[in-house]
């Protein structure tokens, strides 16, 4: 992980089809890092400009692990557009995570 | 020896032989409802306030708020311990329908959480209530079971001693095998319904490295938390005094060897009804109040106020026994719980009263709820932590006209050291009472059957009347009381008579005695009186002689008695 910052923020406004994005993570762990590899992806694909991800490393700040109910690591997080979804996994369903954050419908 | 972490829960400690294993898991398991998650956090919050030891509460189930409350209605003040930062309540909430799955994952957000709230507060225990709701939330068991594998092998790395929760399952003791994974200490809990009466119980299924009552125990939820009964102690072992109590009824005392029950023992008093067993348990209760001691009632027929009334009419006022705290009464009906909740209860209430002398008045309405071999496994438990505690016990035992509980009263009064009888004794036409001591372990005891009366002043143990045949009672005895004071009377008059008519005879005897003295002293003068004439006789006779000798010369003759004035110097004729 690069970065903790997102690189899109562009838009300070949220749009209604704005995506908030955190993805929870303890320390630099393979499936944390495909996941965030794999977010990264999709969200270029799927969300340009409209999207933020927030990557917070539970190591470094457990206490967060309580307001999002973290369990699994790693959990991603959809904050914005409401309501709130959680996908946990390394992300590697491309297929999937699309569903879990409401870019493709349940089939 | 292996460490074991207290759980402060009443009983428990006893039947795990000193708590939970330290430093480790151990599962608590059974079906909805039956108090795993009361027995769990009753464990956190006595390490926490008890123990000095901060605790973790994982809630996968309810809510910190729900928790709360639930546990305010028996008595814990979460709120506080969680003021106090001795005491952690986190909920952790899984829901299926929010969480998409896809690829890869652990559980390290589980673990960050919990290390993280353990090493916040330094806590000791912690609870996992009831971590099976994961299985609910995930899909992939695979993962579920080794993280769990690799949970509870942290958690012992962490050094702190955990309960976890789970449900049972079909045929397992919990429905996703969690025991495979806990195995230091299993403990089960149940909740079952007989005759319409549910009691809970508790067993040790497994306990590594440590002895452990292998029984099923039955267990209490109420205000206090939870309460296990008794265990029976596995030895015959306890410490008995030779210390004398009063039963409160001096004569009874002097019947049992003079000085009353033994302090610690057991004493089974029973009767047909209407005999006054409840009068002569009062009296007990009555006397250990006098002595400044503590006593509970447990009344299972009559409620307090009944049996105050009651006592009143034979003159004994137990109220301000029980307004100084001495006396306590507890009345519940005996259908209301099964018999070994009754143990429970009896046992919590002795356990933080601590009186010197308990009542069970009576015990056979238990045999209404349990067996004979219950009843009997049931006094037994209670009797042995009695007696470990040294506390003296009175049993009252209701039995029939026929004596139907014969059997009963058998089997129960092994247990007893002293049994008190009373019995009542018909005949020409009434009922009236009597007491008997059938034994009494180690005293010498009056063999008699004594009558009794329950007057305005009480038990009143009345003398013994043996008549011809056999003890007399009621009227026939007062009959037979009356007459002997009358057979009394005629003697003495008898007597009287007889001393008067010797009198009288001494006095006439007396009387000649004076008379015939008299004669004698009368015949005794005559013959003085004869001697001294033929005396004086005599002498005159012999001077005659001499002067008739001197007048003719001649010597004097020999006169047979020598007069006064005889000469045998005179010349030889």
């Amino acid at each position: 992980m690069e970065s903790k910052q997102p690189p899109d923020q562009a838009e300070t406004a949220p749009r209604p089809d704005f995506y908030d994005l955190r993805l929870y993570v303890a320390g630099q762990t393979p499936n944390s890092i495909a996941a965030f590899a794999n977010l990264k992806t999709i969200c270029e694909q799927h969300l340009a400009g409209r999207y933020r991800i927030q990557v917070i490393d539970l190591l470094v700040d457990p206490q967060l692990a309580h307001g999002d109910q973290i369990l699994a690591i790693p959990t991603l997080v959809r904050a914005l557009p409401e309501p709130i979804k959680k996908i946990i996994g390394d992300l590697s369903n491309a297929e999937r995570t699309l569903v879990g954050l409401d870019l493709r419908p349940r089939s | 020896m292996l460490a074991k972490c207290p759980t402060g829960i009443q009983g428990l400690d006893e039947v795990t032989d000193g708590g939970l294993p330290l430093g480790r898991p151990a599962l608590v398991c059974g079906a909805a409802g039956c108090g795993k998650t009361l027995l769990a956090a009753e464990f956190l919050i006595r390490g926490a306030a008890q123990f000095g030891e901060p605790g973790v509460f994982f809630a996968f189930e309810e809510t910190a708020n729900e928790l709360a409350t639930n546990l305010a209605s028996l008595g814990f003040d979460l709120p506080d311990l969680i003021d106090r930062r001795i005491l952690i309540v986190d909920q952790v909430r899984v829901e299926r329908s929010e969480i998409q799955e896809t690829g890869e994952y652990d559980l390290e957000g589980l673990f960050i959480r919990i290390g993280y709230a353990i090493d916040s507060i330094g806590a000791k225990r912690v609870v996992l209530d009831t971590i099976e709701a994961l299985f609910a939330g995930l899909s992939n068991e695979a993962i579920l079971r080794s993280e769990l594998r690799r949970l509870f092998a942290w958690l012992k790395t962490k050094g702190v001693t955990a309960v976890i929760t789970g449900e049972r399952g079909e045929g397992t003791l919990t429905r996703h095998g969690l025991e495979e994974y806990v195995s230091d200490c299993v403990i089960l809990l149940d909740n079952r319904v007989e005759n319409q009466v549910s009691t809970r119980r508790i067993r040790v299924v497994k306990y590594r490295g440590s002895t452990h009552g292998t029984n099923e125990y039955p267990f209490l939820i109420d205000q206090d938390g939870i309460t296990v009964a008794p265990i029976t102690g596995l030895t015959l072992e306890y410490k008995v005094s030779d210390e004398r109590v009063s039963s409160g009824i001096s004569r009874l005392d002097a019947m049992l060897g003079g000085k009353g029950y033994y302090r610690g023992s057991t004493i089974l008093v029973s009767g047909t009804a209407g005999t006054g067993k409840s009068t002569l348990a009062a009296h007990f209760a009555d006397a250990c109040c006098r002595r400044g001691e503590t006593c509970i009632y447990f009344a299972f027929e009559e409620a307090r106020q009944q049996v105050v009334r009651n006592m009143r009419s034979v003159g004994m006022d137990l109220q301000p026994w029980i307004d100084q705290e001495k006396l306590r009464f507890v009345a519940a009906r005996p259908s209301t719980y099964g018999i070994e909740m009754h143990l429970a209860l009896m046992h919590r209430e002795i356990m933080s009263a601590r009186p010197s002398a308990v009542i069970v008045d009576p015990i056979s309405p238990f045999l209404e709820i349990g067996t004979r071999n219950e009843v009997r496994t049931m006094l037994t438990r209670l009797i042995d932590s009695l007696k470990q505690q040294q506390i003296t016990a009175l049993c009252t035992n209701l039995v029939g006209p026929e004596r139907m509980n014969e059997a009963t009263e058998c089997s129960v009064s092994s247990l007893m050291d002293t049994w008190i009888l009373l019995r009542e004794v018909e005949s020409e036409g009434e009922r009236n009472r009597g007491i008997y001591v059938l034994k009494s372990r180690g005293m010498p005891h009056s063999n008699q059957i004594r009558e009794f009366r329950l007057t305005e002043s009480g038990m009143e143990i009345l003398d013994v009347y043996l008549g011809a045949d056999g003890g007399v009672t009621g009227s026939a005895r007062a009959a037979r009381e009356a007459g002997e004071v009358m057979d009394r009377a005629a003697r003495k008059q008898a007597v009287d008579r007889k001393r008067l008519i010797a009198e009288r005879r001494t006095r006439a005897l007396e009387a000649q005695i004076a008379l015939l003295r008299v004669q004698i002293e009368a015949e005794e003068m005559a013959v003085a009186e004869a001697i001294e004439d033929e005396e004086l006789s005599q002498s005159r006779t012999r001077r005659t002689r001499e002067q008739m000798a001197g007048s003719r010369m001649g010597d004097s003759p020999r006169a047979p008695v020598r007069g006064p004035e005889a000469d045998t110097t005179g010349g030889t004729a």
